[in-house]
């Protein structure tokens, strides 16, 4: 991981990263003429959920076992709001994220004061705590959750109540999601973050106000997550317990790891493989669970970098082998 | 750099204006009736939904076309892991992309109303046999949507009334404390005083739960004859087999489930379930025919038996292609449902039975207690009969749901 991060910050990668990026997002314009996008949607909205989550782990070092608390309750808000408030699209998904958070800045500050297995289990803790107040909260509708949300027009102009338009949408707000993250990262801010994640006494020994940028991560994250949320109770027209569940926390740890933690692209790639898996393989019935086992198993038994993770570190080796002999090997991992 | 990323920016804003027309609407039917069965192959419904109810729509098909000359009829069946967006997902793929022309059975209350919404935006036919929520012929009513087997309304109905009528007159119930476990609570409390019955007390258990002792305990010291079971799946389970470690049956209380399902007693042995008295829409051991099917059905399905659920996947679809083949089309989703509700309804394991304007479909339903293992003289042989809830009182009155159909 050192040499990821030592890499990152450097030019080349900036642009390699960008140059993927433009790419991606390329594909993904054109992507709906040959894929459902009501599932590239969904790939989206969980890429964007997955890639915020990354953030925290990946480069701040904070394995956060709660996440769902942001994606789920976000997602509750956006549909309410709409729904029952007659909020307009925009407003919903802003409330629902705004939402996200505060709640991200409440359960932070709690949660920071711990590091490891603790702050996992304070996270873990506060999220059980969120998904008890949702089923119980008459405004989320119990276990039928809130269901029939309307698409509004975007800013009152753009019809999104076909699913190809509404994917666009979704698109522009999953780019925008991505790109906040790349500049967090590559920012003298993200520096320090890595900082904290390598060595925190040394951080805190440099001055750092170490809490003061954790906390900055942790709502950061929050928010996107939040976002990430809102937008799918846009997609599904539904907000449900299955999203505030810690299942759900515990299926982004697992699409970060399956796609690489840490890498930029890494938990895109993740969220892709998980809920096409999960879509495609509908028709297996129970073996939809087996498969999921088997992906995770081979992933951390064979490629522990994940997917991305170790298409850079092949990269990487490939690079290195290339350049001058004397210089310092890369760290293998 | 930072002309890239507004570049980029740039790309997405105008991606915005260019997707603006939506999916051209479905075509008229593509020769093939495609039937898709959407519910739990692998978690805890999967017993009375699953693969079950796959083979009861084959079934269905199989005996239509033997009765009568048919075109092409498919079946294919998906997974919704209980999770609505899954479940929604499945459904837009299915009506969207590849041509499903109605969706049948789809357990767990929160899939169904997801489905129900997509099913009334893409005008196609739902048939709700697995899910319980009385609201899907109520508030969440469609003009493409008959709900087909039982409701909480019905259950909680039959089992509190029939129970009272035999003399079960003080109950005490163990709810689960979420919205689902009130309502069935409420519902339940509400015909028991109607009847002339008492509710003495209540206890509401965290939902989902393990350990029910302390509360089982509040209930036995209550006195009450009849101990209602307001919750569902697992909680059920725990709930009775500690009843029985603490010998409440014995004791002279009996249990009412409001939701149970004749795999719950299979799952739990009679030994434990025994006395348990609930309500079912069917049974397999009534009639000839429905012996025969459930004989059927079990050489195909490792041995286990048709619950209600997987019986109504075989009356709805069977139902659903005579209507089709009446209208001689199945483009038109609410048509086909309207024929559905116009044509009176009669297959071999739910006899005679009409549908109702808000698309409920009303049959009789019975109160069956469990046999105790000595009375059990085979396999599934589970159920006595105790009483017959006649069609006109099983199911709630047409006025009182609040469904925008009924006029």
């Amino acid at each position: 991981m050192t040499s990821t991060s030592r890499r990152a910050s450097g030019g080349a990668g900036r642009n390699v990263d960008l140059i993927v990026f433009a790419v991606l997002v390329a594909a993904l314009l054109v992507a709906p003429l040959a894929v459902y996008p009501v599932l590239l949607m969904k790939v989206l909205c969980f890429a964007l959920f997955a890639c915020a989550f990354n953030l925290l782990i990946g480069y701040g070092g904070l394995l956060s076992f709660g996440h769902a608390m942001f994606f789920g309750f976000a997602a509750y808000v956006s549909g309410y709001t709409v729904k029952t408030w007659g909020f307009s699209t925009e407003l919903g998904i802003l409330a629902g994220t705004a939402v996200a958070a505060a709640l991200g800045l409440v359960a932070g500050v709690i949660a920071i004061r711990r590091q490891g297995i603790y702050f996992a289990m304070v996270t873990l803790a506060l999220a059980q705590m969120v998904f008890f107040f949702c089923l119980q909260a008459p405004f989320t509708g119990g276990e039928d959750g809130i269901q029939a949300i309307p698409r509004r027009p975007l800013f009152g102009l753009v019809d999104i109540s076909g699913d190809l338009s509404l994917y666009y949408v979704v698109l522009a707000i999953f780019a925008a999601g991505f790109l906040i993250i790349w500049r967090t990262i590559h920012s003298p801010f993200g520096q320090v973050l890595k900082a904290i994640r390598e060595n925190e006494a040394r951080a805190v020994s440099l001055g750092y106000a170490v809490d003061r940028f954790k906390l900055i991560a942790f709502v950061l994250s929050a928010t996107l997550a939040g976002l990430a949320g809102a937008t799918k109770a846009l997609v599904f027209q539904l907000a449900s317990l299955t999203d505030v569940t810690w299942q759900m926390s515990g299926e982004v740890v697992l699409m970060t790891l399956v796609g690489g933690m840490g890498t930029v692209f890494g938990p895109i790639v993740g969220a892709a493989v998980i809920v096409v898996m999960q879509n495609t393989f509908t028709g297996f019935g129970e073996w939809v669970l087996v498969a999921q086992g088997c992906i995770f198993v081979l992933t951390v038994l064979l490629f522990r970098r994940g997917i991305v993770g170790e298409i850079v570190a092949i990269a990487r080796r490939r690079a290195a082998a290339g350049e001058a002999v004397g210089r310092e090997a890369p760290a293998g991992g | 750099m930072k002309t890239k990323s507004m570049l980029l920016g740039g790309l997405a804003a105008a991606a915005l204006c260019v997707g603006t027309t939506g999916h051209a609407s479905a075509q008229m039917s593509d020769g093939v009736i495609k039937i898709g069965v959407l519910n739990d192959q692998s978690g805890t419904y999967a017993d009375l939904s699953g693969q079950g109810s796959v083979f009861a729509a084959r079934k269905a098909v199989e005996d239509f076309c033997k009765a009568q000359k048919c075109e092409k009829i498919e079946v294919v069946f998906g997974d919704h892991q209980n999770k609505p967006d899954i479940g929604a997902g499945v459904a837009r793929r299915w009506y969207d992309v590849e041509q499903v022309d109605m969706i049948v059975d789809t357990p767990t209350s929160s899939v169904a109303f997801a489905v129900n919404q997509i099913t009334r935006e893409k005008n196609k036919v739902f048939l709700n046999s697995g899910a319980g929520a009385s609201d899907l012929t109520g508030s969440a009513c469609s003009p493409n949507l008959v709900h087909w087997t039982y409701d909480t309304w019905a259950l909680a109905h039959g089992t509190g009334s029939a129970i009272v009528k035999q003399g079960g007159k003080s109950w005490y119930f163990l709810t689960a404390d979420y919205a689902f476990g009130h309502a069935l609570e409420r519902d339940t409390a509400a015909v028991v005083e109607k009847m002339g019955g008492k509710v003495v007390g209540k206890v509401r258990h965290p939902f989902p739960a393990q350990d029910f002792s302390s509360f089982l305990l509040q209930a036995q010291a209550s006195k009450a004859q009849v101990i209602g079971l307001a919750n569902a799946g697992a909680d059920t389970i725990n709930s009775i087999k500690q009843a029985s470690e603490f010998g409440i049956v014995q004791g002279g209380q009996k249990l009412a489930g409001l939701l149970v399902f004749i795999t719950d007693v299979h799952a739990l042995g009679l030994k434990t379930a025994q006395g348990l008295t609930f309500t079912e829409a069917w049974y397999w051991d009534t009639s000839d025919a429905n012996r025969a099917f459930a004989k059927e059905f079990a050489a195909a399905n490792k041995g286990n038996y048709p619950t209600m659920v997987q019986a109504g996947v075989y009356s709805a679809v069977m139902h659903y292609l005579k209507a089709v083949h009446a209208l001689g089309s199945d483009a038109d989703g609410a048509k086909v449902v309207a024929k559905m509700k116009e044509m009176p309804t009669d297959d071999k394991l739910f006899g005679k039975g009409t549908i109702r304007a808000d698309g409920r479909k009303i049959h009789d339903l019975m109160l069956v207690e469990v046999k105790k293992p000595e009375e059990s003289k085979g396999p599934w042989d589970y159920h006595k009969v105790v009483a017959t809830i006649p069609a006109a009182e099983a199911f709630r009155p047409l006025a009182e749901g609040g469904c925008a159909l009924v006029k």
